[in-house]
């Protein structure tokens, strides 16, 4: 035993004589300017994302600039949630930057302190040259990943609700795009046309995933999922936005709304049967592709309409990339996170079809060229009057939207004629247990 | 150590069985139940703590558990009826002597080899209503079209029929082994006596096929009570929670809402439904017999 110790610690001892030695001698090959960090292999878990899909192909470029390795691995938002969860709580410390959903997990992951503290990062010039103008970043997108007075996360892309809409079924039928509810209503009934295969709206019916989507419309009607810290989605307003909501996609929807989330609605949208589809901004390339979509050069997009309550779509930040507090290698890791929220990278990305954070890229002429039309205005007129969330914000929110969204679906399966204020009441006890529980 | 190995040997044989039972299988059942008494969550403010039978009793005050129960039993009795059914009917064709009977038998393995979550996928996209081709294939038959997966009363017998549809090979599979092995003489006797087909299978071959069944039923009926992959896949327990069975609401309170504890109590009563089916299935067969 003793001889063993003795021979580890000679060991020890020899490698450090030799990396003193390779670091003062200077007979090692040294590494090029700005490649200190140059061998380090960094694990970033990221998610299916047209971001990812953007940057994928950049990787090789930020290797060889920076030396740092990086290996990827891409997964479906909910399973990337799990995936993480499960490593993270394992105090595992093979993760060293991942995406994350500031709305979604923001809470539950700064309480369990999975996120390493970045404005610490921010702030030191030598860790962040001014060049990388951290300023230009738009200042809502920032407070969307700030918990506290702390940043978690660097904001990527934004995105908000808005209407798709057919152009030529809109031109054929002498109809402007609705600027009110009661227009979007009044349009949907009059495209809708089951016996040729035409639906007057969509959105999304899928219990947790349609909370977001009917966000928008919560807000036109005056009601909100939270206020002073109690659910309030049993008020009138919410109830009467639900009924709204359950009512234009029983009448005007196609069959099995209920069980659509996005992928199901930008199908059928894509496919030319509905003439109207509310949901995230970012889902306009999938209607663009002229592969993937049959009405590609139809497509137009205008501002979510107003309700009785104004005009207040939600722009959230959807994703953000994260350094875990458990990894080894931040210096690297955020050398990586910079590079991937350079407005370098974030142009391309923008290019590709994203719809990113920092304020030049969307003044700069390449991009505005590209973007389809209408788009920049609308981002424009919805980001000033926006509301910058579109789900209950609070921990246990998978449960809460599960509780609300359950409303949602019987009010589409019945068209709004349910009992939704018994219902909403009964959800409003559940999200309000939830909030207790976790001390919010 | 030779003479340590011969006075121990009866310990020492067994031990890397012991060894394998005790890890992948006790431990784990046995740290669901413990994690099942705490109050486990990610999404709490306060520490994991020991709250004894609390889990239990809000499991059995939750409506979701009921309705995941009853949508379990309903699943797996529709889907383990039709496919011993269809399953002992395609026995019976395969075990007669025709032409290309192993390129058919061939064939039916397909389904249970496929994967689960591919074969979710394209009956998703068969289910869809409007642009899917269930429909399509209803309109011809001159049917009228049916909302399938997004409709509280036929998103369980939709399931059922992926589930028959992957799963009924494997019953005619065990009940044509069976078959196989059934002795002769009856058979010679009952041609003696004149007796017909339908009464040659009634009086002979079903009674002596019946424990190949039950084990068929007994197979089927555990996996199919544990459903997971076809209904994630499909409708992750939705249209609201008309298709969460047991199984997908463990799963959504572990997963979705990170409520380890929870979680781990909706697995127990789990366990302890498909250990008493499965137990009273076998006590059946026992009495049967005598």
């Amino acid at each position: 035993m003793g001889k063993m110790m003795k021979r580890g610690a000679v060991f020890a001892a020899a490698v450090t004589a030799a990396a003193v030695l390779t670091g003062c001698g200077g007979s090692a090959p040294k590494a090029p300017e700005g490649q200190k960090l140059s061998g380090q292999t960094i694990r970033f878990v990221a998610s299916n994302h047209t971001y990812t899909d953007a940057i994928k192909s950049l990787i090789p470029e930020f290797e060889k600039k920076t030396g740092i390795k990086v290996k990827m691995e891409s997964y479906f938002e909910d399973q990337l949630t799990q995936k993480l969860t499960v490593e993270l709580t394992s105090g595992s410390s093979t993760i060293d930057v991942f995406m994350t959903r500031p709305l979604q997990e923001g809470r539950l992951f700064s309480k369990n302190k999975w996120y390493e503290p970045l404005s610490p990062y921010v702030t030191d010039t030598k860790k962040t040259p001014a060049d990388w103008k951290w300023n230009d970043f738009q200042k809502s997108a920032v407070e969307a990943t700030t918990l506290n007075g702390n940043l978690y996360a660097v904001p990527i892309v934004t995105e908000w609700e808005t209407l798709f809409y057919r152009k030529d079924l809109f031109a054929q039928a002498g109809l402007q795009p609705p600027k009110t509810l009661a227009e979007l209503e009044a349009a949907a009934k009059q495209l809708n046309d089951p016996a040729n295969g035409v639906y007057g709206i969509v959105s999304r019916g899928q219990r947790g995933a349609a909370v977001t989507q009917f966000s928008s419309y919560l807000y036109a009607h005056g009601g909100d999922f939270l206020k002073g810290g109690e659910c309030v989605i049993d008020t009138p307003e919410a109830v009467k936005a639900i009924q709204y909501y359950g009512k234009i996609l029983h009448d005007y929807g196609p069959p099995g709304v209920t069980n659509m989330s996005w992928p199901q609605a930008q199908a059928l949208m894509a496919s030319g049967k509905v003439a109207m589809w509310t949901d995230a901004s970012t889902l306009l390339p999938g209607l663009l592709d002229p592969q993937k979509s049959k009405v590609a050069d139809k497509i137009g997009i205008a501002m979510f309409p107003g309700g009785s309550a104004g005009q207040h779509p939600y722009m959230v930040v959807p994703w953000a990339v994260s350094i875990s507090a458990q990894s080894k290698q931040k210096e690297a890791a955020w050398e990586f996170v910079k590079w991937l929220s350079s407005e370098e990278v974030m142009k391309k990305a923008q290019l590709a079809g994203n719809t990113t954070t920092r304020n030049a890229i969307w003044n700069d002429k390449d991009v505005l060229a590209k973007l389809h039309p209408g788009m920049a205005d609308v981002a424009k007129q919805t980001g000033a009057i926006a509301v910058p969330y579109d789900r209950p914000v609070m921990t246990a929110v998978v449960e809460a939207r599960d509780a609300i969204g359950d409303v949602i679906v019987k009010s589409i399966e019945t068209g709004g004629t349910a009992d939704i204020a018994g219902l909403a009441k009964a959800a409003v006890a559940q999200v309000n247990e939830l909030l207790a529980k976790s001390g919010e | 150590m030779e003479r340590f190995i011969e006075r121990n040997i009866k310990w020492l044989f067994p031990l890397p069985a012991a060894v394998f039972i005790v890890s992948m299988m006790a431990f784990p059942v046995a740290y669901t139940i413990w994690v099942s008494l705490t109050d486990w969550s990610m999404t709490s403010s306060s520490a994991v703590q020991f709250v004894g039978l609390k889990n239990y009793i809000a499991l059995f005050n939750d409506p979701r558990f009921f309705n995941a129960v009853k949508l379990t039993l309903y699943f797996t009795g529709l889907a383990v009826s039709v496919e011993t059914v269809l399953g002992v009917g395609i026995a019976l064709i395969l075990n007669r002597e025709f032409k290309g009977k192993n390129f058919v038998k061939g064939i039916l393995l397909l389904p249970m080899v496929a994967t689960p979550v591919a074969i979710g996928l394209a009956w998703t996209l068969f289910y869809e209503p409007t642009i899917g081709l269930g429909n399509y294939a209803l309109q011809l038959l001159g049917l009228p079209a049916s909302k399938w997966l997004a409709s509280n009363t036929s998103v369980i017998p939709a399931l059922a029929i992926v589930d028959i549809w992957e799963w009924t090979p494997m019953v005619a599979l065990i009940v044509l082994a069976g078959l196989a092995a059934l002795p002769h003489d009856p058979y010679e006797a009952a041609m003696v006596d004149g007796a017909n087909t339908w009464q040659v299978f009634r009086y002979i071959t079903l009674p002596l096929l019946s424990p190949t069944i039950l084990v068929a039923v007994v197979l089927r009926g555990i996996d199919a009570f544990k459903t997971f992959d076809i209904i994630y896949t499909m409708t992750a327990g939705g249209p609201g929670f008309a298709s969460e069975t047991l199984n997908i609401y463990a799963y959504n309170l572990g997963f979705g809402y990170f409520k380890f504890g929870a979680a781990s109590s909706a697995l127990v009563a789990l366990l302890a439904l498909v250990l008493g089916g499965s137990l009273l299935v076998l006590w059946m067969r026992r009495t049967w017999e005598q």
